[in-house]
Parts: structure tokens; C-alpha cells; sequence
């Protein structure tokens, strides 16, 4: 059976669901294996077996960790051109995508981001299903020469579990000074809010202009349903919320069983980035807002009195 | 410092984008195309530092007759000069293809000390090509940079992620792309805009780059268009206004639909 490459997406061992999914998509494919790429192989590798790795080939080097990208696309093309894999699964983050970016070059080979779906087609063939134009279109598309290297979003697949060995090889490769360029020189790790990664939220409530920058009602609503917390790019740019929670075309694109957006008018920018999210909430003071035109439940009011009568009503219902 | 700003040219994303019917690509005539905004970050960054170290501004894209709006625009901010390559061969290529196109032309402009991008296009918004171009030409890859300084041949960027923000440092040459967070565009002024008629815009075809044919376009793509199908039209859902229990109607939907 074909063997399918699996890029890990972990924090020093942590395996983020998203590689979960992947390893279920490879295993509609083919045979998964996982790349592991930085420290915490050993302690990943229960995780990557329980979801179907075969093998989990591992290098932790500083030459690999300490510069931007490049070094993992020359480990994956590496090993691509060696064991000639029938797919290359990474997650569709930025540096994902520009990990697949190098790897399409180096294999010639054709490359596809931002799945939301990958299933097995005729003759062999691999077909992905993107949303595009800020969620207007859906696209089916395959690879068409080389080895498919596709970049998967978050949620594109329910992981299962599926035990396999999960047998740790580790690779030595010599990284050469080429992929050496941008170094990483320092690393600010970001304070955990203690909620949800926002793409990876099973509900997201986001907040906008309409908060004026206070964002306790939107949070505490959000806590009260588990959510993790977004914010338009108005948000952003007058620096109430981190760009990281930006939600929209140049922030993050999410697509959650339940979007949330309060305060938040629904431009097309800010409306590429949740479009595709199965139930769509707004709360706005403005009747003609244009996000009353996406939503399944709207209200016309002030968040600062409507979310904190619902917070009251969850927790209430919870007790 | 000679800088070279990759742009492109894109179709309006406020209008009502699309495809063409009979090859899936996208559909550049019925469409207003602009300059990417994209971009507009990464003419702006160029702008900066050729002001504050010396140094040439060349805006470069490709496409087709139309795409040489997107350089005027870049002039009217202020770049320097122009290159447009516009072949119909090039019709339909892919991120593979657009990023060939771009080594080669990058190579024939010379003496190069900064690549500059945007961090994606609005259309096709893949944010590989340039990964692609630095992998192609061997340059330093300094991506996604939401603040960037120069020291001599030296090249400081902070790349925000989701765990970290990440300070990295190459040396030039080198490829950087800008995101939205970096500056403020200027707006084009009147100088600006009388000045620009009066600077050289070139036009390439492949042949004046050594590409062929059989290289780039639809045909040669590396990835294939299956199918392509507009989402339905979500259906107006229920619109209540607060009148004292909107949060209690908020929170009877949650709860109908099962999310508390």
C-alpha cells in the first residue's frame, strides 16, 4: 500500500488535532506515516500511533528548529525522493504552506492549500475540495504531475482512531547552509488564554467595532459556551484584541459548527474568514449591518445587554 | 539598496467574483481588477526603505494588457520603474508556474538586494508563491514579517505565529514578504500621479525571459480544476430585535440547536 506523508503539527511533543485529521485523511490514501520534525518524537509518538502512523521518521536538530522553513522542506523532499510517497499531507498554516511551497519546487511536483476535504478518485487520482472567493465558490481539484503535496485546514476530517506501530525512525540528514538563510533568533512564546486554538474551535465568538474595545461581554459569553474568542480586523487595528485572533482574509479563516459575531458589521474581508461556518449568530445595533445577511439567528441590539442576559441564561441552564 | 516589489494584479474582491465558464480559470474580463492590497504593504515597506538607505524601486507582475494598472499604481505611489510581463501563453498558470516566471524575470532585472511581496494575493490568496521564489533563486526567505529593519546587509523581521513571535534574521539578498500589520500605505498624490506617466515601464514576453511555452499556462499547470460550483445562498434565518429578552432568545436558538 502507498505510503502517505503526514507533517506533524505539535508543540515540543503536544500533537495538535489537526495532525489527527491528517492522519485519518492519509489513511483514506494509503498507508499513513507521520514526519516528525523538533523536539518530543518520543512523546508524540503514542498519539501518532492511536491515530494510524505506521512509522514516524524524526529529526530534532537545531538545524531543523532554529531557521525558518526551509530545513523541513529539504527533509521532507529528502525523504519524498527516497521513499516516493503517494501524497504529502501538512496542515494549511502559513508556514505549512510554505513548507509545501519548497517541497513542490524541490520534488517538481504540483501543490494544492487550503482543503477543507481530500478523498481517494478514480485511477489513483487524489481529489481536494477548497472554498474560495471569500467562501462564494467550491473548487474540486487534483495534482496533476509529481507527488500531490496538499495542505489541509483544520476540521477537514473527524479524526479517528486507528492503531498502528507507530515505530520512531529517526533520519539523519545533513541540513545544508542554503536552507540556512532566516534564522530564528528569538522566539516570544504567547501567554495561553486557557481557550480553544481559534481554527480548531468547535465555536467561535468574535468581536468587533461594536465592542468599542471591551471585550468582557464577548469573552464571558464565550466562556460560557466553551468558545475561544475572535475579533474583526477593526478590533485589531485599533489594538483591542492580538492580530493573532484576527478573523477574515489576512487573519484567520475559520469554520466552526457555531460562529458568533458580535458587534462585527460583516464586511467581505471579514466575511472570507467564517463564511463556511455550519451555524452563523450575529448580534449588531445596526439593523442594516451586512452580516444579518449570512446568519440562521440574528439580533438587532446591544451586545453589552444581549450577550450578558444569554451568558446568564447558559449558566443558568448548566447548574 | 535595489529593491524589486512582485504585485499582482487581481480582481476586485468587493465585486462578485468568478470563473470562466470554459476553462474554470478565474475570470479577469467581467470583473474590475485592481492592484492587490495586499500588495499595496509590500510597495509601501519598499517605498520606506529605499527612502531611509538609497536605492531603486522596480515593481514587476504578470498578466495580461489589464495587469499594467497594478504597476501604474505602485509608480503613483512612487516606485521607480516598471516590468510587465504579459504573454498569452501565460494564461491559466499556477502558483508553479507564476513563481518560474518570476525567478526569471528577478534574474534578467540584476542586481537585486530585496525581493518584496505581499503576504498573499486576494484572489487565489495561496501565500506560496513566495516560498516558491525564494526556493527557486536560493534566496533568504523572510516571510510574513509584520515589522521589518535594514542594518547594512543585514535583514530583521518579526514573524508572528500562533505559539511564538519569532524575531528572524538573514542576510541580503533576500526574499521578504510583508503582512497588512507592517505600515500604513501612502495614498498616490497628485506629483505622484503626474510623475508616474513620465517612468519607463517595460514589456516582457516569455521568449525575452528564456521560458517556453510548454513551461507555464493552463495546459502545463501542475494542478488540475476539476469542477467549480457557487454556494448556495445561505437562507435568511430569523431576525429578532432586543426588546428586554433578545440575550433569552439568543440563548433559547443555542440551546435548540444543541450548543450549550
Amino acid at each position: 500500500m502507498a505510503e502517505i506523508f503526514v507533517l506533524v503539527d505539535h508543540a515540543n511533543g503536544q500533537v495538535r488535532k489537526t495532525t489527527n485529521e491528517l492522519l485519518t485523511i492519509a489513511a483514506r490514501l494509503g498507508e499513513p506515516s507521520a514526519i516528525y520534525l523538533g523536539p518530543g518524537a518520543a512523546d508524540a509518538q503514542a498519539t501518532l500511533a492511536k491515530y494510524g502512523a505506521k512509522r514516524v521518521y524524526a529529526l530534532d536538530s537545531a538545524d531543523v528548529t532554529g531557521y525558518l522553513v526551509a530545513p523541513q522542506a529539504e527533509f521532507i523532499a529528502a525523504l519524498a525522493k527516497k521513499l516516493k510517497p503517494a501524497a504529502i499531507l501538512i496542515p494549511a498554516n502559513p508556514a505549512g504552506k510554505e513548507i509545501g511551497a519548497r517541497v513542490a519546487i524541490k520534488t517538481d511536483s504540483g501543490l494544492i492549500t487550503d482543503a477543507i476535504d481530500v478523498q481517494p478518485a478514480d485511477g489513483g487520482a487524489i481529489e481536494t475540495t477548497q472554498s474560495v472567493f471569500a467562501g462564494s465558490y467550491t473548487v474540486k481539484a487534483k495534482v496533476t504531475k509529481g507527488t500531490p503535496i496538499i495542505c489541509v485546514k483544520p476540521n477537514s476530517a473527524a479524526p479517528q482512531e486507528n492503531a498502528a506501530a507507530g515505530q520512531v525512525v529517526p533520519v539523519n540528514l545533513t541540513i545544508p547552509e542554503s536552507a540556512k538563510g532566516a534564522q530564528i533568533t528569538e522566539a516570544k512564546e504567547k501567554q495561553s488564554t486557557g481557550r480553544p486554538e481559534l481554527t480548531e474551535a468547535a465555536i467561535v465568538v468574535a468581536g468587533g467595532r461594536g465592542t468599542g474595545g471591551d471585550f468582557s461581554a464577548v469573552e464571558a459569553f464565550a466562556d460560557s459556551l466553551g468558545a475561544a474568542v475572535g475579533a474583526s480586523r477593526a478590533a485589531v487595528d485599533a489594538g483591542w484584541y492580538p492580530h493573532t485572533s484576527q478573523i477574515g482574509q489576512t487573519g484567520k479563516q475559520v469554520s466552526p459548527q457555531l460562529y458568533v459575531a458580535a458587534g462585527i458589521s460583516g464586511a467581505i474581508q471579514h466575511r472570507a474568514g467564517m463564511q463556511t461556518s455550519k451555524t452563523i449568530v450575529a448580534v449588531n445595533k445596526d439593523p442594516e449591518a451586512p452580516i444579518f445577511e449570512l446568519v440562521d439567528f440574528g439580533v438587532v441590539g446591544d451586545l453589552f445587554t444581549v450577550l450578558p442576559a444569554a451568558t446568564e441564561k447558559i449558566q443558568a441552564s448548566k447548574a | 539598496m535595489n529593491i524589486v516589489v512582485c504585485v499582482k494584479h487581481v480582481p476586485d474582491a468587493q465585486a462578485d467574483r468568478g470563473f470562466n465558464e470554459s476553462d474554470l480559470t478565474t475570470d479577469r474580463q467581467s470583473v474590475d481588477g485592481l492592484l492587490s492590497e495586499l500588495d499595496e504593504y509590500a510597495v509601501e515597506e519598499a517605498l520606506k526603505i529605499a527612502e531611509a538607505a538609497g536605492g531603486e524601486v522596480t515593481v514587476l507582475t504578470i498578466g495580461p494588457a489589464q495587469a499594467a494598472d497594478a504597476v501604474k499604481k505602485a509608480l503613483q505611489m512612487g516606485a521607480d520603474k516598471g516590468v510587465h510581463v504579459s504573454d498569452d501563453a501565460i494564461k491559466g498558470s499556477d502558483a508553479w508556474g507564476t513563481s518560474l516566471i518570476l525567478a526569471e524575470a528577478i534574474t534578467k532585472i540584476g542586481e537585486t538586494d530585496i525581493v518584496l511581496t505581499g503576504m498573499s494575493s486576494t484572489d487565489g490568496s495561496m501565500g506560496v508563491v513566495p516560498a516558491m521564489v525564494a526556493e527557486r533563486l536560493s534566496l533568504p526567505q523572510i516571510t510574513f514579517s509584520a515589522a521589518v529593519s535594514i542594518d547594512g546587509k543585514t535583514v530583521t523581521a518579526r514573524r508572528d505565529g500562533d505559539a511564538a513571535s519569532e524575531t528572524i534574521v538573514g542576510t541580503l539578498p533576500a526574499l521578504v514578504s510583508v503582512t497588512d500589520q507592517i505600515n500604513e500605505p501612502r495614498y498616490p498624490s497628485f506629483k505622484g500621479i503626474m510623475a508616474a506617466k513620465k517612468k519607463p515601464v517595460e514589456t516582457w514576453s516569455l521568449a525575452d525571459l528564456g521560458i517556453d511555452a510548454s513551461q507555464v499556462g493552463l495546459a502545463n499547470a501542475y494542478t488540475e480544476v476539476i469542477s467549480v460550483t457557487k454556494r448556495p445562498p445561505r437562507a435568511q434565518g430569523q431576525i429578532v430585535t432586543d426588546e428586554g429578552d433578545g440575550g433569552e432568545q439568543l440563548a433559547a436558538f443555542l440551546a435548540a440547536g444543541k450548543f450549550i
